[in-house]
């Protein structure tokens, strides 16, 4: 299996966009695309677990190494385990749905689908790489996109969202940079495995590992570093906003597990840092969450609340923390992917997304509400659904650092269920139930191609929440592997 | 051992019927939608009764004892090698019990909703949302694992929250399943962390194995969590309290019973379902559950039994005052509830002294059966008058007789008037109260007579009162409606000559209780009081009532407004919670954290400003700067090389 094919697929999607004429042309090619992508997702998901079945226990599996700057040990190594396929599955699953809601998009058709499928050749490619220099060209390769979607077209105060999110998300890769180039210059590599092997210094794991993480910390919008993300996502179209929520963030989520996992002395020395953020993230975007009055904006700040989980199970540094912050990372992106959709729709037809020039939609759209509100009770923890499975095991893994600190940053975290609670049935109370008004009274139920869209993110969500095993059968594997060499990194030290 | 596998089909087959009607109803089962769920509901409720029959018949004793079976257990979500999520069915006495109740129930309430909801547009969205509830709540009473008891209970919340908003347009109905389902989910939140606190020193989420380490006082597991301790109490107390935190939401208890009473917004028969008989009783269930780990720890069971004897106390009192014949229910259910779990928190484990216990889920049982008659004769008057209130009925015996028979049972069912099925769970729970602790029987049977009194206050003020106002041509309604009352009018009369203490107990040994006499003459004497009482002011209108509240003054002002609870609340939320924590961290989170990295933009683009005047092209200028830095560097090389 050669994984090189799951940037080559986008990568001749994205030619051939540029290469048709009309929206009917164009946006077949992308959802062709993004299709044939999924199925290739599946594949090498079947392919994978024969390979676990067989017994291959290698950290990485189908992994493919070419020389790149031979100079400075640059190479293209790609390889996946179970996480990076967890996240792939994902941004498959989100790139078909973007695509089929943005299936009207008539302005600059061409160029918006090419940007989609740009910023998911970096995503995937981010996935896959197993050199921390191609890693962070990847990085790069989704920001630009974003900047753009945003910028042209977004609505509201859009340029200063796009400048925003690109300038901080800058920041962040700065700061990345500075971590990566301090790991480079203290193993000689930036191969993982060979990293991995090698071991950092203890000294070089704690002078460069805040930067390293922080850096991913800022597109995982950590706190204080979170400001881009209401902004980005309120002015940001409707696929932008779930491409945004649902694969760029978890960029962010992914590195910071990378790089704990790549520097273990580091991780452990500032946990506390990592889960206090991580805490207060929580908490405090969920109380921010409940002051909001435009549905884009409480998804958004719900989102920072959200991927705090996936920080805090990072920070929790045991074998269920960590499973729990990937079954989160996966579950966030699927569910705020949806929400996203969901409110888009609601937009495109009310011209408002203000909760309070809402009210009673579920009188006319009968299948877009219960799409808002299936993604409100994921999103609120209800058993059956995936943020039930996600923010639990964060939890189980969080409680099992016995010491008083680790608890009470697990209760306040557990708290925010409560908060949650409260604006997610707030949001759902005015803009679907009670009266309608006469205007919203002759609008209409979602489209086929918006069915699909949220029929597709569904059936994701419900395959974790009912069926938790499997999403199990393909992580934990990895973060056994991944937290043995852990341990063993501790230990030597 | 047998097989108890086919009980999965029991909560199996609502959840199918929640499906095909959740996805299909509107289009394809507009009409037959209740048809559908009622045979599915019907389907389940047989196959509880051959389990009952097979269980506590057949199979269930060994040794004199009933065991408990686990016919099912499948790891769900694994979070280490010994603790996960388990889905799992349990067989023992109070769960094959529940299950009679619950399937028997929801079966009553399926065929009345056939007429109740005829005609509603989203008629089979509510079979759907009935069939996804009862579902849940078999899921909970069925669970082995502590943390499926947690999935469920979730659910069951969920569901109760759909059905209390299903009238979506109704601002009312819409804040009532908000308030439901955000209360609850606070208790819920106790309940996670005390399954965390258990789960963790346990080393397991089973509740099997969970009961198994922590009441053996020699084993490690019972140790760490009894030495453990938090701000003066052990572990084992934090845990079992949060745990009961969770059940009292659920169960209404006070100070966490506010959501309860607004729940009547839904359609009655929802609440005939899940506020009187089922879902309110989780709580009781939960701690009956895990009864033999409390009584373990004697704190967590006093806390138990004061919540329970106050919250039975204080919502008698509350309900002698209500006007809406449903809030007088839904506070009836809290008094009663309160009743169950004051009886679990004075009983022990096991033998004699584990009377309690038993009494408690006695009453659990014909509790059910009687609240549910009396929620779905209340749907019946108000079907027929239109309105809640009690001024808009009144001589209503004429116009519709079966429901007011049937409602006159389940008035002296729960008034506890022999040979109604009330008086004997009652009869056990003061009998049980009388010998473990003076001050609770004192309030049982105070409660006891108040009972009386609001019971029949709600039935001559109905019934009696005045000549009936109603011109109605529509009857008492179908069949559909008549059939459950009647039904559950005959349960009334004869669940209380079930056999129940040879059934159900703490230890699965039968336990012989008998009445006497002598006992039961204070509290039957104290209902047939009240009930005359009752019957002097409110059999004819007349002014006593009046003269009664401005006796009690200002007590009576407070109770009418349920002693202020609800602005208490109002007050945390409204001018704690939002003015004083969310709108701080949303000013901060924009002047404070974004206006800093604003502020650290905007002093770079000044810097750069300020700086771009050395690259400003002018040759003599840039020779000045190389001057300036070789003059700089070669004081700083002589400074450093001295």
């Amino acid at each position: 299996m050669n994984l090189s094919l799951l940037i080559l697929l986008p990568l001749i999607t994205a030619l051939a966009i540029l290469f048709s004429k009309g929206l009917k042309q164009i946006r077949a090619i992308g959802l062709a695309g993004s299709v044939a992508q999924l199925g290739l997702a599946g594949w090498i998901l079947k392919l994978y677990m024969n390979e676990r079945s067989n017994g291959n226990t290698t950290a990485y599996l189908f992994e493919s190494n070419y020389s790149w700057f031979k100079a400075l040990h640059i190479n293209y190594h790609i390889g996946i385990d179970g996480i990076s396929l967890a996240m792939i599955l994902l941004t498959s699953f989100i790139v078909v749905a973007g695509i089929l809601v943005s299936w009207t998009m008539e302005q600059l058709s061409k160029e918006y689908f090419f940007l989609l499928v740009l910023l998911s050749i970096g995503a995937y490619g981010f996935f896959i790489s197993l050199d921390l220099f191609t890693l962070f060209f990847f990085l790069e390769i989704a920001v630009i996109p974003k900047f753009l979607l945003i910028g042209i077209w977004g609505s509201g105060k859009k340029e200063n969202s796009a400048m925003k999110l690109a300038l901080m998300l800058m920041a962040g890769s700065a700061l990345v940079v500075v971590g990566l180039l301090g790991v480079f210059y203290n193993t000689g590599t930036f191969d993982i495995v060979e990293i991995t092997q090698l071991g950092i210094s203890v000294a070089a794991q704690q002078l460069f590992f805040p930067f390293a993480f922080l850096g991913f910390g800022v597109f995982a919008a950590l706190f204080p570093f979170h400001t881009w993300v209401p902004d980005g996502h309120a002015s940001a179209p409707t696929a932008a906003s779930m491409f945004l929520a649902g694969i760029s963030m978890k960029l962010g989520g992914y590195g910071c597990l990378r790089i704990a996992l790549l520097m273990p002395n580091g991780a452990q020395e500032y946990a506390w840092i990592i889960i206090l953020l991580a805490t207060i993230a929580i908490i405090y975007g969920a109380f921010a969450t409940m002051m909001q009055t435009d549905l884009k904006y409480i998804n958004a700040y719900s989102s920072i609340s959200h991927c705090g989980f996936v920080i805090l199970g990072i920070g929790m540094l045991n074998k269920t923390s960590i499973n729990g912050a990937v079954i989160q990372m996966v579950s966030h992106g699927l569910m705020t992917a949806l929400f996203f959709a969901a409110i888009g729709m609601i937009y495109s037809r009310t011209h408002t997304r203000l909760v309070a020039q809402l009210g009673g939609l579920l009188k006319v759209m009968p299948f877009i509400s219960t799409v808002f509100v299936i993604a409100g009770l994921c999103s609120l923890g209800l058993p059956g659904l995936s943020g039930f499975v996600a923010e639990m095991t964060v939890f189980m893994g969080a409680w099992q650092n016995p010491d008083v600190w680790h608890r009470l940053a697990t209760i306040i975290s557990a708290a925010s269920i409560v908060v949650t609670a409260v604006y997610i049935l707030r949001a759902t109370g005015k803009t679907l139930m009670g009266p309608i008004s006469n205007e919203h009274a002759v609008l209409t139920d979602a489209t086929w191609n918006e069915k699909l869209a949220a029929g597709l993110l569904i059936i994701g969500i419900l395959i974790i929440g009912i069926a938790p095993f499997l999403i199990n059968q393909l992580i934990m594997p990895s973060t056994d592997i991944l937290m043995a060499q852990f341990e063993k990194a501790i230990t030597l030290k | 051992m047998s097989n108890y596998l086919y009980l999965a089909w029991i909560p199996l087959l609502p959840l199918a019927t929640f499906v095909l009607l959740g996805l299909f109803g509107r289009k394809y089962f507009a009409k037959t939608a209740g048809i559908i769920g009622t045979a599915s509901l019907l389907t389940s409720t047989l196959l509880s009764f051959v389990a009952a029959r097979q269980y506590f018949l057949e199979d269930g004793k060994v040794n004199g004892a009933y065991q408990k079976i686990i016919a099912l257990k499948y790891t769900w979500l694994e979070f280490s090698p010994n603790v996960s999520i388990d889905m799992g069915i349990i067989v023992d006495p109070i769960s094959i019990m529940m299950l009679i109740v619950v399937t028997s129930v929801s079966l009553m309430v399926h065929i009345f909703s056939l007429g109740y909801m005829k005609g509603e547009e989203r008629f089979a969205t509510y079979y759907a949302f009935l069939s996804l509830f009862t579902f849940s709540m078999l899921g909970l009473i069925l669970s082995s694992n502590i943390f499926q008891v947690y999935m469920f209970w979730e659910l069951v919340g969920v569901s109760s929250f759909l059905l209390i908003g299903y009238y979506f347009n109704k601002p009312s109905a819409v804040a009532a399943s908000k308030k439901a389902f955000i209360v609850t989910r606070f208790a819920d939140l106790g309940f996670l962390i005390g399954i965390l606190i258990l789960g963790f020193y346990g080393g397991t989420m089973d509740i099997s194995l969970l009961i198994e380490k922590l009441t053996v006082t020699s084993s490690a597991a019972f140790v760490n969590i009894t030495t453990a301790s938090f701000l003066g109490a052990s572990m084992l107390t934090w845990g079992l309290t949060l745990i009961f935190v969770g059940g009292a939401g659920k169960s209404a208890m006070f100070p966490l019973h506010i959501w309860l009473p607004d729940a009547m917004e839904g359609p009655t028969p929802v609440s005939a379902l899940i506020h009187a008989a089922t879902m309110v009783v989780a709580g009781v269930y939960l701690v009956a559950r895990l009864f033999p780990v409390y009584s373990m720890d004697e704190s967590a069971l006093t806390i138990v039994t004061y919540v329970g004897a106050f919250s039975a106390l204080l919502a008698a009192i509350i309900a002698c005052t209500q006007t809406d014949i449903k809030r007088v229910l839904a506070y009836s259910t809290m008094s009663q509830i309160g009743y169950m779990m004051f009886a679990l928190g004075i009983s022990k484990n096991g033998g004699e002294n584990g009377l309690g216990y038993m009494a408690s889920m006695f009453h659990l049982f014909t509790h059910a059966f009687f609240k549910s008659l009396l929620f779905l004769g209340a749907g019946s008057v108000i079907h027929m008058v239109h309105s809640n209130e009690m001024k808009d009925m009144g001589g209503l015996r004429k116009l519709m007789p079966v429901t007011h028979i049937a409602f006159l049972i389940a008035c002296l069912a729960i008034a506890g008037i022999p040979p109604f099925a009330g008086f004997f769970s009652k009869e056990e729970i003061l009998l049980a109260a009388f010998h473990a602790n003076k001050l609770i029987y004192g309030v049982a049977l105070v409660t006891a007579g108040l009972t009386s009194f609001y019971m029949f206050r709600l039935y001559f003020s109905i019934f009696w009162s005045k000549e009936s106002t109603v011109h109605n041509n529509h009857g008492e309604g179908p069949w559909t409606m008549k059939l459950p009352l009647i039904i559950l009018a005959i349960c009334a009369v004869g669940v209380g000559f079930v056999p129940f203490s040879q059934f159900v107990t703490s230890d699965g040994i039968a336990l012989t209780t008998h009445i006497d006499l002598l006992f039961s003459i204070a509290p039957v004497g104290l209902t047939l009081v009240a009930i005359l009482l009752a019957a002097s002011f409110y059999k004819t209108q007349n002014n006593k009532p009046e003269k009664a509240a401005l006796a009690f003054g200002g007590f009576y002002t407070a109770a009418h407004k349920k002693f202020y609870v609800d602005e208490v609340y109002l007050f945390i939320t409204k001018k704690i919670i939002f003015p004083l924590i969310g709108q701080p961290i949303a000013w901060a989170d924009k002047y404070i954290v974004d206006g800093f990295m604003l502020a650290l933009a905007n002093t770079t683009a000044k810097l750069s400003t300020s700086i771009k005047g050395l690259q400003s092209g002018k040759v003599q200028n840039y020779a000045l700067y190389f001057f300036g830095g070789v003059l700089a560097l070669s004081i700083l090389f002589i400074y450093i090389w001295k």
